[in-house]
């Protein structure tokens, strides 16, 4: 009897050791394609006549510009098409609306020929107006077409001279308009006021804004806006959501993109099979003034109106962007009739609670970004703890006592076993 | 008879003092940060991503909000924490780090400093955000750290006007604590809260646009295993010897004399 209880303590622990022994690895792949067009790069110079001024790094602000255009032209990387937009650089008049108007092409945006672009730039000398607007909104025109990434390098070192076109909005409509037009600035020297104008030109647009004082800041920025142009990244689909959930457009897998306007709501439907997971998240965009007090709501509903789950942020304070997102498995159904069961569309309901602050306008609507993924379901969970083992010494304490009961019983058993075997 | 009480009792420490060294096994974070990324993106769509124990570095603007991403796996408790070196001369400064999940939620902070505000011509300022630890399953409703990608936006939230575009040195680093079967439920997700992850083709392109392709250095956990494992295992092994203990004391030593050896 002893031999067979050592054996079975062996087989225990044998099988506890293999269990315990054993566990799987498991991989996932990487990778999508681009499929995309050169990403391309605007650089707008900034040549009036207040460029002149030698307050950087004792020379003036036009020679320290060249200076790192050279630069950047030395390491702008192959893949990269880039053109240069002068605004200024022309007309040397007092006459407010030609100065305005003067804006041109330095070198087109293509395959780079660098000792081309150097000996364009060399030409350059301070001379007029700033007309910021128009500048953009040409620049904008010199990156149309293709669907790689587009930005617009703006270095300037006044404020525009150009009112009522405010750039601000100019850089607002480009952005509503085109997608992936980022248009990142820099201030040379910058008072309070042009930082205000060049970083509202960039937060509309999604860009960076940066003041520069030193000719190595000003390289060492333009090349990593030229780099970060090189990136390869996911371009967003235009979608546009429907204001109710029958006729909205249907989603795939995939990044969207759309505008929302303030108190707006926008819908999407997403078709589930069951067994699968819907994952969706969104972003909307602050790319303007708005009140420091904003929210966004996602909403998973049926299409008979029952809401199914919901994602909602808040914040307050300065922000870009305000997002959330949800995650809803579609229940497997036991009743299903035919071979493939039907896919339920599953409506999503974008809306968000920024207002604009006071005189900010309201159309175009904030951009909105889109994510949607539809992938397997998780598995189920049938208990809180990993497969409903136990652990930790009460778990042991627990065992052992429940063992060494178990085996006085079985002895005393056999024992009294034994005596009355012995008074038969 | 002496012979196994001996083996149990040898058996039954032996247990003891595997059973705990096995559960707290836990691999360390890798210390690499040669391919560490020296940019930041500046949207969730071209966050830059970097793995966790890396060092990633940008210099960006004040006023920038600056992006990054890194995988976390089940049983991990990811701590973030950011560096933003100041220019020699700025007004007071409020800096905020904010960690958001694969789906863009926003993600609590159980502690650290994830907001501070640097005085006047302060140096650096440093921030930490130590987040929850990452379920391998959660209800849908729930919005518990789950296996995936975890974003990291990095700005300056109050900026005075005069200070916007000054250049910064920024410096993030992600590593994880690994709470392991402590933290251990049922249930898995069939894929990590990836995003893009269902648009992911089969076959791996170079230099292609993702919205995150990093995972975890060892790839992400199946969820199958957990400490568990041992501990119950070990229990069941235990509890057997300490039956064969108790069997073995009601017997006392040796055979009762006046019992008759078998087949006598």
């Amino acid at each position: 009897m002893i031999t067979r209880k050592r054996l079975a303590a062996g087989v225990c622990a044998l099988l506890a050791a293999l269990t315990a022994g054993l566990a799987l690895p498991a991989g996932a792949a990487a990778g999508e394609p681009t499929g995309q067009d050169a990403p391309k790069v605007d650089l707008v110079l900034d040549v009036s006549g207040s460029m002149r001024a030698r307050d950087i790094d004792g020379q003036s602000r036009m020679a320290a510009a060249k200076q790192a255009f050279n630069e950047v032209l030395d390491a702008t990387p192959e893949e990269v098409e880039l053109g240069i937009r002068t605004l200024g650089a022309n007309y040397p008049g007092d006459d407010r609306k030609t100065g305005c108007k003067d804006t041109a092409q330095l070198y087109p945006v293509g395959p780079l020929d660098r000792t081309e672009a150097k000996t364009a730039v060399a030409t350059l000398s301070p001379t007029g107006w700033t007309p910021i607007g128009p500048a953009l909104l040409k620049a904008a025109g010199d990156l149309d077409g293709g669907d790689g990434s587009k930005r617009i390098v703006l270095i300037s070192d006044g404020e525009d001279t150009c009112a009522p076109l405010d750039p601000c909005e100019v850089a607002r409509e480009i952005a509503a308009k085109g997608i992936g037009l980022t248009i990142d600035t820099l201030g040379l020297v910058p008072t309070a006021k042009l930082s205000r104008q060049l970083s509202c030109i960039a937060e509309a647009t999604g860009g960076t804004y940066t003041s520069v004082e030193h000719q190595d800041e000003l390289t060492d920025r333009v090349n990593q806006l030229v780099d970060r142009a090189a990136d390869p990244v996911v371009t967003p689909v235009p979608a546009e959501g429907a204001a109710e959930c029958t006729g909205a457009p249907a989603l795939k897998s995939g990044l969207y993109t759309d505008r929302e306007e303030f108190g707006q709501q926008r819908w999407y439907r997403v078709d589930v099979l069951p067994g699968q997971e819907l994952r969706a998240s969104v972003s909307v965009a602050a790319d303007r003034a708005v009140n420091p007090a904003y929210g966004v709501l996602l909403r998973a509903v049926t299409t008979h109106g029952r809401e199914i789950v919901r994602g909602e942020a808040a914040g307050d304070g300065r922000t870009d962007v305000i997002s959330t997102g949800l995650r809803y498995p579609e229940p497997e159904r036991d009743d299903s009739d035919g071979d493939k069961q039907a896919a339920e569309t599953v409506c999503l309901a974008v809306s968000h609670s920024f207002s604009a602050a006071s005189g900010v306008k309201t159309t175009p609507g904030l951009p909105l970004e889109l994510t949607v993924d539809v992938v397997d379901g998780p598995g189920q969970a049938g208990d809180v703890a990993s497969f409903g083992l136990g652990r930790g010494w009460w778990l042991l304490g627990a065992l052992i006592l429940t063992g060494f009961l178990a085996g006085l019983v079985w002895g005393w058993l056999s024992r009294w076993r034994v005596a009355v075997w012995r008074t038969n | 008879m002496r012979t196994v009480r001996a083996l149990s009792a040898a058996l039954l420490t032996l247990g003891l003092a595997a059973a705990p060294a096995a559960a707290d096994a836990s691999p360390s974070p890798s210390q690499d940060s040669s391919s560490a990324p020296t940019r930041a993106g500046t949207s969730f769509r071209t966050a830059t991503e970097f793995e966790q124990g890396q060092r990633a570095t940008a210099s960006g603007s004040t006023g920038d909000y600056l992006y990054w991403s890194f995988p976390a796996d089940t049983g991990q408790r990811p701590t973030v924490r950011a560096t933003v070196k100041l220019p020699d001369s700025h007004a007071a400064q409020t800096w905020q780090i904010d960690v958001y999940d694969g789906l863009r939620r926003r993600q609590a902070c159980q502690y650290g400093a994830q907001t501070r505000t640097a005085a006047a011509d302060t140096p650096s300022v440093e921030l930490a955000c130590v987040l929850r630890t990452v379920r391998a399953w959660s209800e849908p409703w729930a919005n518990d750290p789950l296996p995936g990608t975890y974003y990291i936006r990095l700005t300056a939230t109050g900026v005075a006007t005069s200070d916007l575009g000054l250049p910064v040195d920024t410096e993030v680093r992600a590593d994880s604590k690994d709470i392991g079967g402590a933290a251990a439920v049922d249930g898995s997700l069939s894929e990590p809260l990836v995003p893009g992850i269902a648009t992911k083709p089969e076959d791996e392109q170079e230099n292609a646009a993702v919205l995150a392709g990093l995972e975890p250095e060892d790839g992400w956990a199946s969820g199958w295993w957990s400490d568990r494992w041992v501990w119950t295992g070990v229990g069941g092994v235990l509890a057997a010897l300490a039956g064969v203990a108790g069997y073995a004391l009601t017997r006392g030593p040796g055979r009762p004399s006046r019992v008759p050896p078998p087949g006598a």
